[in-house]
């Protein structure tokens, strides 16, 4: 254990940005009493395209543009021993997704893992990282996108059963930027993820998708937070979620502040959560803090629902047995955001996926 | 050969102030190979009367039976009396987000052949029916019914009924909202259907236009959640000349 634990204030689930969340089911991440344990769990798929670079530099080398109040990112930041690196030069486009991927590495003593992913000028890319197996695993990825450039960044947390992740996913936008980010979050026991974004320059844009299906005992939660402190700047959030079986748990945060300086702010944010059974609960807050009437638009909207009868009416109408007009639904209900990953492997793994969680929970 | 028949049903629409009556016993007997269209003013019980053969979960059957063939159609599911071999194009199709039309047709083939119908044959059989029907080939790439203009939803419908080919078929006011082509095209798709599979026709509709293109055997007057007349074609001509006043209001 680090002799730094004694500086962090460990949380004790009555602060606002822990309420929500089952601190005996951290795994001793939020409290330091977790081991650390070195394991560079994080690799690139495949050969490095061009203008692509990927490395590891020890941690006193690259320089945190962003702090956080969050303990498990600040114990990323100051345990971590290295940081991985992904550098895009300016104006490469590269065609092809980039995967990152990280191996399992199993439920004893955790890993905390500091990525940078850089964007130079103009630059464009995909970079898809994909979590799986077993787990704990505290993470802090700072994006820093140049002026012009594009990231599409997709993560996919199919974690296996006890696994927990804590991170966060830091985008700082420059001029003319756009970031669209897709998080999916399929597996796992606890996780508990921060999209963060802040602007840096006028005309910068992001937009947060996101799916997540939590069944029997799982505790998703998804943290969004948009910084509009630049004018001109756009923002959108969709996030998806499902719930099925005893005690799953979604948590949807979505805390987006525009401050003086940001006139022009266009922002939208919705979350849209489905209960599949009884005994699993969403909770949804979206906030909205504006400090300029000078706005192009900024609005929310959360809904929580269960099935649409209308909806399973039609297709049973047409011979389709419930079960697999359920699935139907559920996996078109999805599909909004699951496409715009652009992969038909990935979205036919995640969709087998959440059959395979539709049918478990007893649908 | 198939007979569907109801007798004295009684129906009930489930609110939430609680049920509310509707359907206060209605007869009919609809076979293979005959159109009926019924007709009757706005609110009298025919959507309901369609939803309940359907199995629409929001009715609640108080009195009275449906058979088909003599079995049970009231203890099936909704899934099962479709694979008995019933069908409603409904009033107002419902959008399903994110399911696509091609998928949604294969899957029903599917579950009512109970086989998946082989890939290169069902393409083509569905590149068939769409274009008898005028619809864009793209309609199979985009979710159901979502955007569809009103039309064109009436459209899948009978593209679904010729395509999943029942016994017996109930059009609730496949006619409203389309343009005079549409009403032709539509109409030689469901005369089609009937030449093809034999089918039984059960037509709810405001218009005498429609029975200009499919031919009705016999005309039903509803009014007050029952028939309170019938008759052959000349039924739905005088309908059409004296409108309802003398059936309602009693
Ligand atoms: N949820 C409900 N609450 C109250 N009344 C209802 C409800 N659903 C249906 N009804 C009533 O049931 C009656 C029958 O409706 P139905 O849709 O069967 O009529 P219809 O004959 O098909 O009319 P139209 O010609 O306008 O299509 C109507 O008076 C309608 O208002
Ligand atoms: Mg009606």
């Amino acid at each position: 254990m680090s002799v730094l634990t004694t500086n962090y204030l460990t949380p004790t689930g009555r602060e606002e940005a822990w309420r929500f969340t089952p601190l005996n089911r951290l795994a001793g991440l939020h409290d330091g009493s977790v081991a650390i344990v070195d394991r560079k769990s994080l690799a690139l798929k495949g050969a490095t395209p061009a203008g692509v670079r990927f490395s590891r530099l020890s941690r006193e080398l690259v320089s945190i543009e962003s702090t956080s109040q969050d303990v498990v990112v600040q114990r990323v930041h100051a345990e971590s021993t290295d940081v991985v690196l992904l550098e895009i030069a300016a104006n490469t486009q590269v065609p092809e997704p980039i995967f990152l991927n990280r191996t399992s590495g199993g439920l004893i003593g955790a890993e905390l893992s500091r990525v940078r992913i850089a964007l130079g000028a103009h630059a464009r890319a995909t970079i898809i990282v994909e979590n799986s197996g077993e787990a704990i695993l505290g993470e802090d990825v700072e994006i820093l996108l140049a002026p012009g450039s594009h990231l599409k960044f997709v993560t996919l947390q199919e974690w296996s059963a006890g696994s927990v992740h804590a991170a966060r996913h830091h985008a700082i936008i420059d001029k003319d930027a756009s970031f669209v980010s897709i998080t999916v979050t399929v597996g796992g026991s606890l996780v508990r993820l921060l999209p963060t974004v802040e602007f840096s320059a006028p005309g910068a844009s992001a937009e947060l998708l996101g799916v997540y299906f939590a069944t029997a005992g799982q505790h998703f939660e998804h943290r969004i937070d948009i910084e509009h402190g630049v004018p001109r700047a756009r923002s959108r959030v969709n996030y998806k979620g499902a719930l099925a079986g005893d005690q799953a748990h979604t948590v949807w945060i979505g805390d987006v502040f525009i401050r003086a300086a940001a006139e022009g702010t266009d922002t939208y944010e919705l979350n849209r959560n489905l209960l599949l059974s009884d005994g699993a609960r969403a909770d949804s807050v979206p906030n909205l803090e504006i400090e300029t009437g000078e706005i192009v638009g900024a609005g929310h909207a959360s809904t929580t629902g269960r099935f649409d009868d209308e909806q399973l009416f039609y297709l049973m109408s047409r011979g389709i047995p419930l079960d697999e007009a359920r699935r139907l639904v559920v996996r078109g209900f999805f599909a909004e955001i699951i496409s715009q990953i652009q992969s038909e492997e990935i979205e036919e793994r995640l969709m087998t996926r959440i059959d395979d969680e539709l049918s478990k929970a007893g649908q | 050969m198939s007979t569907l028949d109801i007798r004295g049903l009684e129906v009930s629409v489930i609110t939430e102030k609680g049920p509310i009556e509707i359907l206060r016993g209605v007869d009919l007997t609809i076979r293979s190979g005959q159109t009926h269209a019924v007709m009757g003013p706005n609110g009298s019980g025919k959507s309901t009367l369609a939803y309940s053969i359907a199995g629409h979960p929001k009715y609640r059957v108080t009195g009275g039976s449906i058979t088909l063939d003599g079995a049970n159609v009231l203890e099936m599911t909704v899934d099962q009396r479709a694979k008995a071999g019933l069908f409603l194009a409904m009033q107002y199709p419902v959008e399903v987000p994110g399911v696509s039309v091609s998928n949604f047709l294969r899957t029903a083939a599917t579950a009512l052949r109970g086989e998946a119908p082989k890939l290169r044959t069902w393409v083509g059989e569905v590149k068939a029916a769409m274009s008898a029907l005028n619809m864009d080939p793209s309609f199979s790439e985009r979710n159901v019914n979502e955007g569809f203009s009103g039309g064109e939803k009436k459209r899948h419908e009978i593209m679904q009924l010729e395509l999943l080919k029942p016994k017996i078929a109930i059009l609730d006011e496949t006619d409203s909202g389309l343009d005079v082509d549409a009403l032709r095209i539509v109409s030689e798709g469901v005369n089609r259907a009937k030449a093809a599979n034999d089918l039984g026709i059960l037509l709810i509709t405001h218009y005498t236009r429609i029975l200009r293109y499919i031919k009705p055997d016999f005309v039903h007057v509803f009014a007050n959640g029952r028939v309170v007349e019938e008759g052959g074609p000349e039924l739905a001509d005088k309908l059409e000349a004296e409108g309802y006043a003398e059936y309602v209001g009693s």
